[in-house]
Parts: structure tokens; C-alpha cells; sequence
């Protein structure tokens, strides 16, 4: 019997999707042995009874289930749930599921002084008012899957790894226990660390990395020791294809996207902490606070007092 | 009694939607809303970001389209910089963008929009997906899936990521090309190329003809519509000129820094996108389905139909061929399809001969810039429309404000006056069927939100 599996989107940009659909032919062979229920980009079921017709969301039961995108407003919160108590297992699918991602660098401000900015640029008309009909209510701020319910599996990666999406099925199809990667991008990168520098500051990414692109990743000096902010140190491992970190393999440096290292680890922190110990003056950041660019979620970034 | 039918969540789309359909007493369609349920707040996060880094925060904007939202940002970064990358910087950044249009419109038209044709707009909503399509055309199926993943492929080995990508950067690229890759990448692109041409031809053959009736009919509105065209009037995704066309095919052409001039947004207190209309015409902005006001569509049917031609020649073709059978400006919503396809052509097309001038592996591909305070305007043509990112900047280069004018957004007051009339049509003394409902999502599916 096939295993059911459901799917879902909160505050997400669906990147997480494609990478699902980026197992390309693995995903075929696997459609022989899953089924999909409910998943809003591919499959037509409906919250509310196909008719429209019922007054609560509804999800089927299933065995496995996905849920990318951070949480940020009321229904984003009612259909997890739904999700939890449908879904024997539940896995968290990408950064903003696991740690907020992206949409909670919103949590640096209040979302008064959010909507205020977003419904006043300069080709707003004016007055315009803040939707409030048939939209569902902002929370106070935005927060990552487990914050809210019990996840039985995190996932992360902006966009996560479709061969780790695809072995993660396969596990789970086999009755066994994932692991997944507990390595820092660094242990898996392979440019030339010289040993410690000269470097003393952090520079801004505006001119190309030093490297003889006809040359090997291994034959480029480590991105961090050329004085550029990577963030490979403090950023769990997984992205890699190939045998590059992604970014590394584009000659551009880490930004932390699949989360710390450690799940509960703070990106921000051990950055300073793995800059200051090699020497390096961590207040010649400009923006620290986009450490915790992929991160900001289980009450890291909060409102500062922005004018 | 007022009652309400809710489509929630429409399906097979890209972001988060819903619809209410609004009955009066008699069972007819009273009002219809197309609710977008999503708000993000990148205008608000970027800000005080560095602006170099903020091309790689925006692609988290959406997923499918990461490329554009990418690229927009780079250009707009330039500006604001004051700097002009390298012609190569340009071309490999064009390159992308048009290697990801590709994947794009496969992955639109035959995993999202497709089902409904192939399986019927009345076929059960458990088999009317891809999974139906791979049981019921497997060649097709795996074809399609090949070739998606062909191009995701392509883009990922080049440029490391595919999916929210980093390899523009300001004032160019990250890296330059190499000739085993521009080889690899042009083997790549041919193959791309017969399919995108065998897509279209199946699409014509198994898919336009059955449906002539509902392709004319549903959803069918009179707007004006807005695209990207060069120097020679020809359509063009990475830059130029926006034109900006009526209903009765009178245009105006303007230059993307001036965009506030021509395009203004307005709030409706049941969408949290806002929706943008052309300012310029004067006549304000209504959605009344008997007489709207100051609405433009964009996204592939707009291109087409602001272009006066192809710059290609596969693409050419096929764009006289469907200017002989549908006129300019086509209005039908579910052309949208079609026009898709010829764009597919096009950007399969642009990406190989892009690829085989020889200027795509000179090395200077990135000068490099100093942060200062400026403001750059940053367009190009996403596959749903035309994007805009403002962004002002202070004296250490990081952003004090930003508008995005982001390409779904154009359609949304379209896509309220399409399930409109498609409502309107279909829903007669409150009865309905799933079929129904279908058609009238079919409606939103065109614009491919």
C-alpha cells in the first residue's frame, strides 16, 4: 500500500517545492510508492471540502507530513495544526520552516512599523489602509514550525538538498531513522586554508574573490581567510552537490542558509566567537544582525527601536 | 441572503489565494474576490541591509522566479552604486535569467496549468495533476520532467545555485565561463530548443484545438498591457524600454526609472497585494466588471502583444502564426497558455545564441564598486510580469527604503475581473459542480500567479 503524504506552505516562496520537484526522475520512481493527498501547488484538494461547502480547514490523514515556510499569520497557524493532527510524522522542510529563514529578518521590527512602510511606498495611493477583510491577521511576529508544534523531523536549507529530500523518503519508506549531516559547511569545503592570517577586518563581497577560475576549487584560498564575511564556520552542512558547498562552487561566499550547525545554535554568536579567536575585529561587520540573516526565528531578532 | 462560495486554497498556483464567490438571492453572482492571503514584508527587512547583499535576499521573494527578483536587484544595486558591469557581466547575467524562464514556463504549463487540459477541466480533482499526467501520457510526463531537470541542472552547475541564486553580483558576475562549459551549456540548450518546439507543436495539436471555445471564452476581459521591448520593438526579458499599450492598441513607451509616473498601486482592504494600474491614462482605477478603469495586464500575452516581433526566428514564426489567428492585441485569458509556449521558444532560442557569441567567455566579468548613497531603479521581465525594485541607499551604501513592484502583482486586479466574468458566466440560480469551480480557478491559472 502506497504511503500517504501531505504537504503544505506557510510564510514560504514555494523554493521549497521546486526543490521537491528537483528530484526530477527520483521523484518519478518514488510516485510509485506515495501517494499525495493534499499539497496546494500540485493537487487540487481544497480546506473547505472540494464545493466549498464546510466552515473548517480540513486536511486528510497521511503518514508523512511536509511543511515549509515560516509562521507568520493566523492561518498559517490553523493549518499547521491541521497538519500536526493529521499527520503521523511530521517533517519541517527548509530554513524558514526550521529556523524562520528569510521572512524572519522581519522580527527586527514591530509588524505596526511593517505594514505602515509596506502600505506607504512611493506608488501607494494615498490613503490607503491596512487590508483587514477576508485576509487572515498577522501574528505579533514571525516564527519558525517548532515554535508552535511538535516536529518530528528538521529539514533546513534555502532551498534544502533534493538528493537529501529524496534519501530522506527513501528512509523513511524503509521503516528507518534519517540522520542528517551534523558538519559545518567548512568541513566540507574544499578551498586551501593557509592557516591563520593577516586579516584583521571584514570586507564587504564587491569585488570578485582572488582565484584562477580555470583552476580547481582547492587551488582558492578559503573565502574567510581573503578577508570576506563566509559564514561556512557556523553554518550546518548539507548543501553541498558535487563536492562544493554551492556558494563556494559560484566563488561567492556562505551566507548561512541551511541554519547553525547545532539546531539550537545561534548563527550570530558563534560567528563572533570563530572571528575573534582567529583575530579578526568582528565590529568591522557592517549589519551584524544579518548573522542571523536564515536564523532569526525562536526569539533571536527582536524590534530594536527603529525610527 | 447573501451566500458565499469559497475556492480555498486555489490550487496549482504559485502563492497563497483564495476566492469568495458572492451570491444574491436568486443564486447569481452578486461579487467575486480573488483574496491574496500572503504578506511578506521584504519593502521593510531590506532595509538597513548593505546593498551588495540585498540580490541575495530578495530571491527568497519567491522561489519559482528566484533568478529575476535576483537580477532586478543587481541592476538596481548597480544604479545605485553608479557603476556599469563589464558587457559579459551583462550577457551571463541575461543568460540565467533566460536559462530560468525556460524552466519556468515547463514547469508552469505542464505540471501546473496542463492537468486541466489533458485531464479535463471536469476530471476528479485526485487524478487532474502531474501524477494523473504521468499515468495517463507517461512519454509526456517524462519528457517534461527530464527536460525541467535538464535546465535546473544547467543553472546549477554553472552558477551553483538554481534555486535562489548568488552568482550575480554587483556590478556583474561572480565568475566567468569557461569553454567546456559554454559547450556543455549550448549541448544543453539545443535539446531545450526541440523541446520547446515539440512542446508547442503538442500543445496545438492535442491541447489549443480541443479547447477553442473555453480558450475564447473564459475569463475574457479587454485591458491594456505592459511588456519589455528593445530599440527594434522587439520582446526582450532582460532590458529595455517598457511599453505600455491600451485596450485599442495605442501605446506609450517609457524608460524603467520613470516607472512612478505611469503606474500607481492601490490598496483594496481584502488583498494584502496591492494592485498596480496605469496612472498615466487618468481615468483612475475600477474594478467594475461592466467598466474598469486604468487596468494593464503583463506576463507572456502582454509581452507578445506589445512586441511588435520576435527577435528570433523560431519564435517569430510562431508568434505571426497566432497573431493571424487571434489579432493584436489578443484579449482571450487562456491565450496566456499559448503565448507562454512561444516564449519558451524564445527563451530557448535567446539562451543559445547568447551562448554562441564567443563575448560570453571574455573574463572581465565584474568591476568592482564602492558603497555610496544613491537610488537605482532595477528592471527586468519576470516570467509573470514586469518587476521593478527601487531601492534609495545612505553614504555606506545600505538601504534606506525600497518599492517593489513585484510581477504578479500587475495581474492581480486582472485575474479579480477574470474570475469576475468567468463567475459571472458559469454560476447561474446557485448551482455549481467541482468542474465549475475548476474553470473558474482555470481562469486564475493562465496568469500562472
Amino acid at each position: 500500500m502506497a504511503i500517504k503524504v501531505a504537504e503544505e506552505w506557510l510564510s514560504a516562496c514555494s523554493g521549497c517545492e521546486i526543490a521537491i520537484l528537483n528530484m526530477g526522475e527520483a521523484l518519478l520512481d518514488l510516485l510509485e510508492q506515495l501517494e499525495f493527498v493534499h499539497m496546494p501547488v500540485l493537487i487540487d484538494h481544497k480546506y473547505l471540502g472540494q464545493l466549498g461547502q464546510s466552515d473548517t480547514i480540513d486536511i486528510p490523514e497521511a503518514d508523512i507530513g511536509i511543511v515549509s515556510g515560516a509562521v507568520a499569520n493566523e492561518e498559517h497557524l490553523e493549518v499547521l495544526k491541521k497538519m500536526r493532527k493529521s499527520c503521523r510524522l511530521l517533517i519541517a522542510l527548509g530554513t524558514c520552516a526550521t529556523h524562520g529563514g528569510i521572512p524572519a529578518l522581519l522580527n527586527s521590527w514591530t509588524m505596526k512599523e511593517a505594514l505602515e512602510t509596506i502600505f506607504s511606498t512611493p506608488t501607494t495611493e494615498i490613503p490607503a489602509s491596512i487590508p483587514d477583510k477576508g485576509v487572515p491577521p498577522l501574528l505579533d511576529r514571525i516564527y519558525a514550525v517548532d515554535e508552535k508544534v511538535k516536529v518530528d523531523i528538521l529539514m533546513p536549507g534555502c532551498p534544502p538538498n533534493p538528493q537529501h529530500i529524496a534519501e530522506l523518503f527513501a528512509t523513511l519508506l524503509e521503516g528507518d531513522q534519517p540522520t542528517l549531516p551534523e558538519k559545518s559547511v567548512c568541513d566540507t569545503c574544499p578551498t586551501l586554508r593557509k592557516g591563520k592570517g593577516g586579516v584583521k577586518k571584514i570586507k564587504r563581497f564587491l569585488e570578485n574573490a582572488a582565484c584562477d577560475p580555470k583552476e580547481p576549487l582547492d587551488k582558492m584560498q578559503c573565502l574567510l581567510e581573503q578577508g570576506f564575511m563566509c559564514m561556512g564556520p557556523v553554518t550546518a552542512a548539507g548543501c553541498a552537490a558535487e563536492g562544493a558547498p554551492r556558494c563556494i562552487s559560484a566563488r561567492v561566499p556562505c551566507r548561512g542558509c541551511f541554519g547553525p550547525v547545532r539546531p539550537h545554535g545561534n548563527q550570530m554568536l558563534d560567528m563572533i566567537n570563530a572571528l575573534t579567536s582567529n583575530g579578526i575585529d568582528w565590529k568591522t561587520i557592517v549589519d551584524r544582525r544579518s548573522l542571523l540573516r536564515f536564523s532569526g526565528a525562536h526569539g533571536l531578532l527582536r524590534p530594536i527601536g527603529h525610527k | 441572503m447573501d451566500k458565499v462560495i469559497n475556492i480555498q486554497p486555489v490550487t496549482r498556483i504559485e502563492g497563497h489565494a483564495s476566492i469568495a464567490i458572492h451570491l444574491d438571492d436568486n443564486g447569481n453572482v452578486h461579487e467575486t474576490r480573488l483574496h491574496i492571503m500572503s504578506l511578506r514584508g521584504f519593502e521593510k527587512f531590506i532595509e538597513g541591509r548593505p546593498a551588495e547583499e540585498v540580490p541575495r535576499i530578495v530571491n527568497r521573494i519567491c522561489g519559482i522566479c528566484p533568478w529575476m527578483h535576483h537580477l532586478a536587484a543587481c541592476k538596481a544595486v548597480d544604479a545605485c552604486f553608479g557603476i556599469t558591469p563589464p558587457p559579459a557581466g551583462h550577457r551571463l547575467r541575461e543568460l540565467c535569467q533566460v536559462m530560468a524562464h525556460i524552466s519556468d514556463k515547463i514547469l508552469h504549463f505542464f505540471f501546473l496549468a496542463a492537468p486541466d487540459f489533458v485531464m479535463g477541466p471536469d476530471g476528479h480533482y485526485s487524478v487532474r495533476n502531474i501524477m494523473g499526467i504521468v499515468k495517463k501520457a507517461p512519454e509526456l510526463a517524462s519528457k517534461v520532467v527530464k527536460m525541467r531537470q535538464l535546465g535546473q541542472n544547467m543553472l546549477e552547475r554553472f552558477a551553483g545555485k538554481a534555486i535562489h541564486p548568488i552568482a550575480g553580483v554587483t556590478g556583474g558576475f561572480a565568475k566567468p565561463m569557461l569553454e567546456g562549459e559554454r559547450k556543455e551549456l549550448t549541448n544543453g540548450a539545443r535539446q531545450l530548443l526541440d523541446f520547446a518546439l515539440y512542446g508547442l507543436d503538442y500543445a496545438k495539436k492535442n491541447i489549443f484545438s480541443q479547447y477553442e471555445e473555453l480558450i475564447e471564452e473564459l475569463g475574457a476581459i479587454e485591458t491594456g498591457f505592459l511588456g519589455t521591448v528593445d530599440t527594434q520593438d522587439s520582446l526582450r526579458l532582460y532590458d529595455g524600454k517598457l511599453k505600455l499599450m491600451k485596450p485599442d492598441g495605442t501605446y506609450t513607451k517609457f524608460s524603467s526609472e520613470n516607472y512612478t509616473d505611469f503606474i500607481e498601486e492601490h490598496v483594496a482592504p481584502w488583498s494584502y497585494a496591492k494592485m498596480p494600474y496605469a496612472k498615466v491614462w487618468g481615468e483612475g482605477f475600477s474594478l467594475d466588471l461592466d467598466g474598469p478603469k486604468g487596468i494593464y495586464r503583463t506576463n507572456t500575452l502582454a509581452r507578445i502583444n506589445v512586441a511588435d516581433k520576435m527577435a528570433t526566428p523560431h519564435a517569430q514564426a510562431a508568434l505571426e502564426e497566432f497573431r493571424d489567428k487571434f489579432g493584436r492585441p489578443a484579449q482571450s485569458t487562456l491565450l496566456y497558455h499559448w503565448a507562454r509556449l512561444i516564449e519558451l521558444v524564445y527563451a530557448c532560442e535567446r539562451t543559445v545564441e547568447i551562448l554562441e557569441d564567443d563575448q560570453i567567455t571574455d573574463p572581465e566579468v565584474r568591476v568592482a564598486s564602492e558603497p555610496r548613497a544613491g537610488r537605482g531603479i532595477g528592471c527586468v521581465e519576470a516570467p509573470r510580469g514586469t518587476l521593478i525594485h527601487d531601492y534609495t541607499t545612505d553614504e555606506n551604501g545600505c538601504i534606506t527604503s525600497a518599492n517593489m513592484i513585484v510581477g504578479t502583482t500587475h495581474n492581480i486586479a486582472p485575474m479579480n475581473l477574470s474570475v469576475g466574468m468567468a463567475a459571472r458566466s458559469l454560476i447561474k440560480k446557485g448551482r455549481i459542480n467541482e468542474g465549475l469551480l475548476n474553470r473558474i480557478e482555470m481562469a486564475v491559472r493562465a496568469y500562472d500567479p
